[in-house]
This record gives structure tokens, sequence and C-alpha cells, in this order.
């Protein structure tokens, strides 16, 4: 008998909350600064006429003018309009790898010995904390089989494009400049097309074979057509779709043989975590994504590391500087005269990394083994449960492949039937306090796709009640599909009016500034 | 302001599918259709559609239709009220009545016509409206190879009231499929590239779609040309096909194209305009190297045979097939999903040449590998 429990009288908080521009009332102030004292202006003079004159603004800054208690509710306000991570059953987004965040963890980032480090501060008194990243860099090596790893990529697709980069300065290194092509599948992370592509590489993306693993006859004609022009093949496995693709050593042997070098997109290690290795599937260089595998909070919440590894063959080349031990003190390598530079400001994200070496140093290797094995189980009960929803398929479906830590399921048959898509079901789940799930990477391969990820932190009741809340909607699309169409009814904002103005570029406004420049006219001010 | 709209049944779309037959182009198998015991599911399917536009919330609406079973029954059971326009012969309708049913409706100056019907019965309305004012198909006939339809009746109707509510604004260019139904029934499935009808841009409703909100159509289109026209070689005599993807490069070259046929051209100038075979093969001879640009059609598939017959196996060979140049959009692709690009170019010796994988330009520096088959 399942313990889940529906929230059937669920209710989110709807403020309808002002933009903080729109609270904005001249000259008002959240805190007196007292006024510089004569004694100091008689010391040290004007403090402004220190700064170099081009670097002064003309105009007064632009901020919004409020005082500390409005402040204060507007920004509690809208943390309750969210169902944010650890508060809700947010297994929903799948490819986010959306886990619990221990407690103990985000008190040690809290921590004044930890928090108050400034990342400039000389070495000597930062011993501590590199001790982390080395030995952090240590498991990373042992978990992948690489030989060396730098955690500067703020995130996974920055690891990529730092991958891209690196491609790009092993084959210079070898005078051969003419590999401008890379080779991705359609189900990796679309980073693995679009970083290489910032990065000047043309691209060349694989669709599956009729089971949706990578097709191998098409990697073989691919390769045979860009010959040697192929700089290397950027991939996931398993893919978004949750499909591992077993022949992955014979992919990077194929593009080996040509010249051309592998990188391994571990955005789904959920799935593998101490069971396979990037080194022995064949790949020269990976990453994790830190944030998501490692229990760290992930996305709006926290900050981000796409932890970058390669073989010694490509050590030269990563972003500089490293963190490295001479046997008595630790110490950050600038001397690398081959590296591909900087992705990003000093050396890493330490609070991702501190927790990131906490999580990992809690579970032990076993327990890591322990992680992929429970988020397979758990994703493989889910799917069992999801499939005999009525109007519920998945990306293909019966072609006898278990899946790994996720599943693209399809709404298209309810789709059919109803005229009940995803995008609706997706709506209504927020009347029963579960948030918005991912459907799936754009442009839609699959119909109707909605893609879920229960990580290993996910009870069996969690699991029974998304699929209970799933179940109720489904039969009210066939019921009553009026009340899907036009969900949600209970949570903080409405659908959005004219979701094709999405898709339109002189409508969007990402600033104050751009939002009055280019709708102006129609804006009716609150005060 | 007044909103026009009109509404075109046929009545006897989609009779041959459930008796097997394939399709109802043609009288006498229409008469075998009733024989065998068919009734007609268009109708109910166009009321199905015409029920949504009681959601109407916009200004006055006139909803202009052709008498009794060609839309005025249908409009009536939908629970709305007709002007009722022109003459039919009633229970012996024939495509000159959806011919006229559009002239009328076209010279009242209606702002859309939503009309029922399967292939033939776009194929008709194209005929006279062409790209002139925006249509939407209701789908009613037993197998559909076009896309001007939504992708179910009801959606049909959501998809009119958001356009005339002003919700949907822009249109898009899709494909009426020509198809050869007395082939079909023989189980060969024969399309061929009608035209192009323009329909309200409403990615979720309508069909060979079904990509959500990621970037237009258009955008994607512009990617595409964009790369082609800036990557053409020079002294290369360049044969484009037909379609919309193909005039999309010429429009960037600023070159004159025909769109259902084939055009040559050569450093960026014109060298003939809507060519047959014979004319390629000369241009050809005249020329040292070449390379045929094409598009892959519509939700079919197809790559050759299928309404650029002039690109010959003889024309292919001469070329070859290595300087072959695919392009589409991903969204086109995706909409392939699951089905192969498809040849037959009539010589089944070229058509094994051209089975096995082909890359298709979808962006600018980006392209996919698809499978081909025969």
């Amino acid at each position: 008998m399942s313990k889940a429990y529906i929230r059937k009288n669920f209710h989110e908080a709807r403020w309808d909350e002002p933009m903080i521009y729109e609270l904005s009332t001249r000259k008002t102030r959240g805190i007196l600064v007292p006024e510089v004292e004569d004694e100091i202006i008689a010391e040290v003079g004007d403090v402004a006429s220190y700064l170099p004159e081009n670097v002064k603004r003309k105009t007064p800054l632009l901020l919004p003018e409020v005082d500390q208690k409005h402040v204060l509710a507007h920004y509690i306000h809208l943390t309750q309009e969210t169902m944010g991570a650890n508060v809700s059953n947010d297994l929903s987004e799948g490819t986010c790898t959306m886990k619990y965040n221990p407690r103990l963890n985000e008190a040690l980032s809290l921590n004044n010995n930890f928090a108050e480090l400034h990342p400039s501060q000389d070495i000597e008194t930062v011993q501590g904390i590199l001790e982390i990243f080395y030995k952090f860099e240590d498991i990373m090596k042992e978990i992948s089989g690489m030989d060396k790893f730098s955690f500067q990529p703020g995130g996974g697709n920055q690891a990529v494009y730092c991958a891209a980069s690196v491609m790009r300065a092993y084959h210079e290194s070898r005078n051969d400049t003419k590999r401008d092509t890379i080779i991705t599948t359609i189900f990796s992370h679309p980073c693995d097309a679009a970083a290489p592509a910032t990065a000047g590489y043309k691209v060349i993306t694989l669709y599956p074979d009729e089971k949706g693993v990578p097709d191998y006859e098409a990697l073989k004609v691919a390769v045979e057509n860009i010959g040697d022009h192929l700089a290397g093949i950027f991939m996931t496995n398993p893919e978004d779709i949750g499909i591992y693709n077993s022949n992955v050593d014979r992919f990077s042997e194929l593009v080996h043989s040509v010249g051309g070098l592998c990188y391994y997109d571990q955005a789904n290690a959920n799935a593998f975590l101490g069971v396979v290795r990037a080194r022995e599937a064949g790949f020269d260089m990976c990453h994790f994504n830190v944030h998501k595998t490692f229990g760290t909070p992930h996305g709006g919440e926290g900050p981000a590391c796409g932890a970058f590894g390669c073989r010694e063959f490509l050590n030269k080349f990563l972003p500089k500087p490293t963190v490295e031990f001479d046997g008595k003190k630790y110490y950050l390598d600038f001397d690398r005269p081959e590296s591909i530079g900087k992705v990003r400001a000093y050396f890493g994200s330490s609070g991702v990394i501190l927790r990131a070496y906490s999580w990992t140093m809690m579970h032990g290797a076993e327990g890591l083994k322990e992680v992929a094995a429970v988020s397979v189980i758990n994703n493989n009960y889910l799917e069992k449960l999801l499939l005999s929803i009525k109007g519920c398929g998945e990306a293909y479906l019966g072609n006898g492949i278990t899946r790994q830590e996720q599943c693209r399921y399809s709404w298209e048959e309810l789709f059919q039937d109803t005229g009940v898509g995803t995008d609706d079901i997706n709506k209504r789940i927020n009347d029963y306090g579960i948030p918005w799930y991912w459907a799936s990477h754009h442009p839609w391969v699959i119909p109707q796709p909605m893609t879920l990820e229960p990580c290993e932190t996910y009870s069996k009741c969690d699991l029974e009640e998304y699929f209970e809340t799933l179940k109720i909607v489904a039969e009210e699309a066939y019921t009553n599909p009026e009340i899907v169409l036009s969900a949600p009814h209970r949570s903080a904002s409405h659908d959005i009016a004219n979701p094709e103005d999405l898709n339109d570029p002189a409508k969007w406004a990402l600033t104050w500034r751009a939002f009055l420049k280019k709708h102006g006219d129609q804006y009716v001010k609150v005060k | 302001m007044v909103k026009k709209i009109g509404i075109i049944v046929n009545p006897v779309a989609g009779m041959g599918g459930r008796v097997g037959l394939k399709g109802s182009d043609g009288e006498d198998i229409l008469e075998k259709a009733i024989q065998l015991g068919a009734i007609p599911e268009c109708p109910n399917k166009a009321v199905v559609g015409l029920c949504q536009i009681k959601e109407y919330k916009g200004e006055i609406l006139e909803i202009y239709t052709y008498p009794n079973e060609m839309g005025e029954d249908e409009v009536r059971a939908a629970g709305l009220n007709p002007i009722v326009i022109g003459k039919i012969e009633s229970g012996n309708t024939k495509s000159a009545d959806t011919t006229k049913a559009a002239n009328d409706m076209y010279d009242i100056g209606v702002d859309l016509i939503l009309f029922a019907g399967g292939d033939g019965t776009a194929r008709n309305i194209l005929d006279v409206v062409g790209e002139k004012i925006p249509v939407l198909g209701i789908p009613g006939g037993c197998k559909i190879h076009s896309a001007v339809y939504a992708i179910n009746p009801k959606s049909a109707g959501k998809v009119v009231v958001k356009y005339l509510e002003g919700k949907v604004k822009n249109l898009k260019e899709s494909e009426v499929m020509d198809i050869d139904e007395d082939a079909f029934r023989d189980g060969i499935l024969k399309a061929r590239l009608y035209g192009y009808m323009k329909v309200p841009n409403e990615n979720k409703l309508v069909q060979n779609m079904k990509s959500g909100s990621a970037p237009g159509e258009d955008a994607a289109l512009d990617f595409v040309s964009r790369y082609i026209a800036f990557s053409l070689e020079k002294d290369v005599l360049y044969i484009m096909g037909s379609g919309s993807t193909v005039r999309g490069v010429m429009d960037k070259l600023g070159i004159k194209n025909t769109l259902l046929g084939v055009d040559l051209i050569y450093n960026n100038q014109l060298i003939a305009n809507d060519v047959n075979e014979y004319t390629i093969l000369t241009y050809l001879g005249k020329y040292n190297k070449a390379k045929i640009i094409i598009t892959v059609i519509g939700g079919q598939g197809y790559l050759f045979g299928r309404g650029n017959q002039q690109l010959s196996p003889k024309v292919i060979r001469k070329v070859g097939i290595e300087n072959i140049i695919i392009i589409s959009t991903k969204n086109k692709m995706n909409s392939l999903f699951g089905k192969p690009l498809l040849v037959d170019t009539g010589d089944e010796e070229l058509n094994d040449e051209l089975n096995g994988y082909a890359e298709v330009i979808v962006g600018f520096g980006e392209s996919v590998m698809f499978k081909v088959v025969s």
C-alpha cells in the first residue's frame, strides 16, 4: 500500500508582486550612510578624484529606491512564489540531476573560515581550500580515469567550450590546422553542438538507429565524409533520453583512427558513478557537472562548476592556473605556456568544490556506486508506473533496452486522444504542488515530451506521489480537458498570454530599461 | 471591424479510407466506395472543428459557406449561423464546386478559408487562392500528405479562433502535395509538390511541426540559406531544385527563383529559370563542374522523384552523387523522425547508389546525417 500523499488542496502563494522598480520612490533609502567626517575630508580630499575620468559615470545609476522593509518583503514574496529545490518533489527536472543537498554542506560553506576567503589572497593563507581542490581533483581523476582536471569552467557548457578550445590547441600544436568539423549526436546535450559551434567548428549531428541508440553506421559515413577535417566527437552517454550507448568504445576507436579526439559529456554521470569510466570507454577528455552529480545546489540556487578532465597528453593545454602540490605546500601554477588561457576568473567555484568534496567523502567509493544503482532503480520503478497511465508513452518504447537514470516520456497518445499536450499537463501538475517538469531540449524530436530524473534521494513515496498526480491529470484530460487546458489554477502566476511572443526578439526585455524602451507606451505605472 | 471566414466542406473526402480504397478522387472510385458501404466522415470531422468557433470572443464574425452538405449543414450542426452563398447540386457535388466556392469567398474578401477535406480539396483551393489569403484544413481525407492541415479537427477550429482574435499573427508557407491516388491504391506512393498556401503559424496545432517554442521556421530558414549563399564556390554551375528552402538561398543571392521548378546559376548570376532535363544536360556540357542543391519535400522525406523529375538519372550521374547538396531546416528533419529520406529516380541502380546515409545541411555550419532508402 502506497503512502504517497497527493496534495489535492494545494495552493501556492500569489502576491501579485510588482517589479522592484515599480516599488521605487525617489530619495527613499534603505540605509543612510553617515556623511564623511571633516577630518577625513581634510586628510584625503575628494575620494572621487582618485578615479580616472574615463571610469566615472556621467549620469546617476538607475537603481530602485526602496526602504529595507519593502525590500525584504518583496524578495520574501518572490521566494514564496517558487517551488524551489529541496522543498518540493522536484524529480521533474530531467537532465538536471536535482537531488537533495545535505544541510551539513551548506553549513560548511557558510562557515566564516571558508566564507571570508578571497581568491586574490596570498596562497600561504589559503592552503586549506587549495588542499581541498587538490584532493577533490584526485577523486575526479579516480572516478573518470583522466590524468588531470581543471575546475575553472563555471558550468557544463563552459567545460564543453573549454574542450573545444583544447581540441583546437592540440591539433594546431601538431600543425594540423584543417580540422574544422566535429560530430555529435541528437540526444546528447545540445551544448555538445552549441559550444564547439561557438568555438568556430562546423557540427554534424547523428540521428539514432531504430532502437534509439546513436547510429554507428551513420558515424562511419560521417567520419569517411569529413576525413582529415574531423577534429573530434562530443557526446553524452547515457543520452538525455536515458538510453546507454553500449557501442561507445567503438565510436571512440573509429574517431581516433582518423586522428580525431573524443570528448565525453558526463552530465548524466549519476547513472554510472563507480560503474564505468571515460578512460576505459576510450575518451581523451570529459567533464562532470559537479553542481548536479555531486550533491551541491543547482541552477538558480547556487553557482555551478564543470570539472574538466583530460589525459596526460592534453594536460599542457588546460586553462591556467592549475592547483599543484610540491610535497610541502599547495600552489597555483601559472607557468603553462601552451595553456588555452583562462575561461573564467581565478581557479574555480570554491563553494561548489567544498560542498562536493564533503558530499563525496560522506559517500565513499562504495557509496558512489550505490548512488548510481539507486538512481537507476528509482527511474525504472517510476517508468513502470508511468507507462501504466493511459496516454503516456516513452521514446523508443519497447526497444528492449533498460533505461538508465532518466526517461524521456511522450504524451503524444494523450494529445491525439484529447488535445491535451505536455505543456498543458506541465501547468496542471503545479496545481498539485509539483514543480514544472523538463519537457525536452529544443527542437523537440520526441513528440509531446516529458523528461523525468528521479535521483537517489527520492523515496518510494515521492515516486508514487509523482505517478499518482500525473495519473489524475491524465484522467482529467480524458474526462474534463478544459481544467487541464486552462491550468494552472492554484499557482503563483497564470499562463503566458501570448507564448508565440517568446519567438519575437522585438518583444523580449531582459532588463527594466529594455522593458520601458520596448513596451513603455503600453505600460501603466502602478504608482 | 467585421471578421469574415469562409467554410468549405468536401462532403465526400475520406470516403475511400475506411473501405480500403485509399482516397476518393475520381467519380467511379467514389461510386465504388459508396457501394462498399462507405459513409461520409468528413462532415462529422468538420462539425467537430467548427464547434470550436463558438469560442471566438473577438469582434463580429461573419461566416460564409456553400449550401447544404458543402458547409451549411455542418455550420448549423455546430450551432453557428452561416451566410449561405452559391448553388450546388446536392448529393452530387464535384471538385468544381470547391473551386467555385473558394472563388466566391475570395471575391467576398474573407480573412481566412477553413476547409474540410483531403489533399484533392487543398489542391482545388490552391488553384484559386494560391498564397493570396490564408487557409487552414480540417483533416477529413483518409491519408493526408499536405501540410496545410491542423493536427486534428478540434485543433483546426482552435487555430482559426486564435488567428481571428489576433493571437496568432504569423503565417507560414506550407506544402500542398499532389498524390496520384490511382498509384496509391496499388500500393505506390507517388507524391509531388503541387504548391504552397499560407496557414496560421501555430507550431503546436498545425501539421508537420512537432517542435515546441524553438526559434521560428523563418529564422531557421534564414540560417541555412545564408550559409549556403555564403559558401557557394566560384566557377561551379549550381542546379537549384524546387521548394521554398532552395528559394531562400536564391533570395539571399537576389536571384529570381522558380518555386516549383529548377533554375541554373553560375558565379551568383542566373543562367536560366525553370529548366527541363534537356536544358540542364546542355548546360552540363558547357561547364566543367556542377552541383545540385535540393531540399527535402514536406513531411514525405523525398529527395528525388517528386516534383523535380527534371533532375533525371542522367543529370544526377553527370553531376555526380558526391556533388549533391541537401538543405533543410531542423524542424523539417525532426518532423520526419523515425522515417528515412526517400529517393525514386526511376533508375534502380542509381537509387541503390543513393541509398545509405546523406548529410543534410540544417543551419549555419550545421548538418545532420540521415538514412536514405528507395
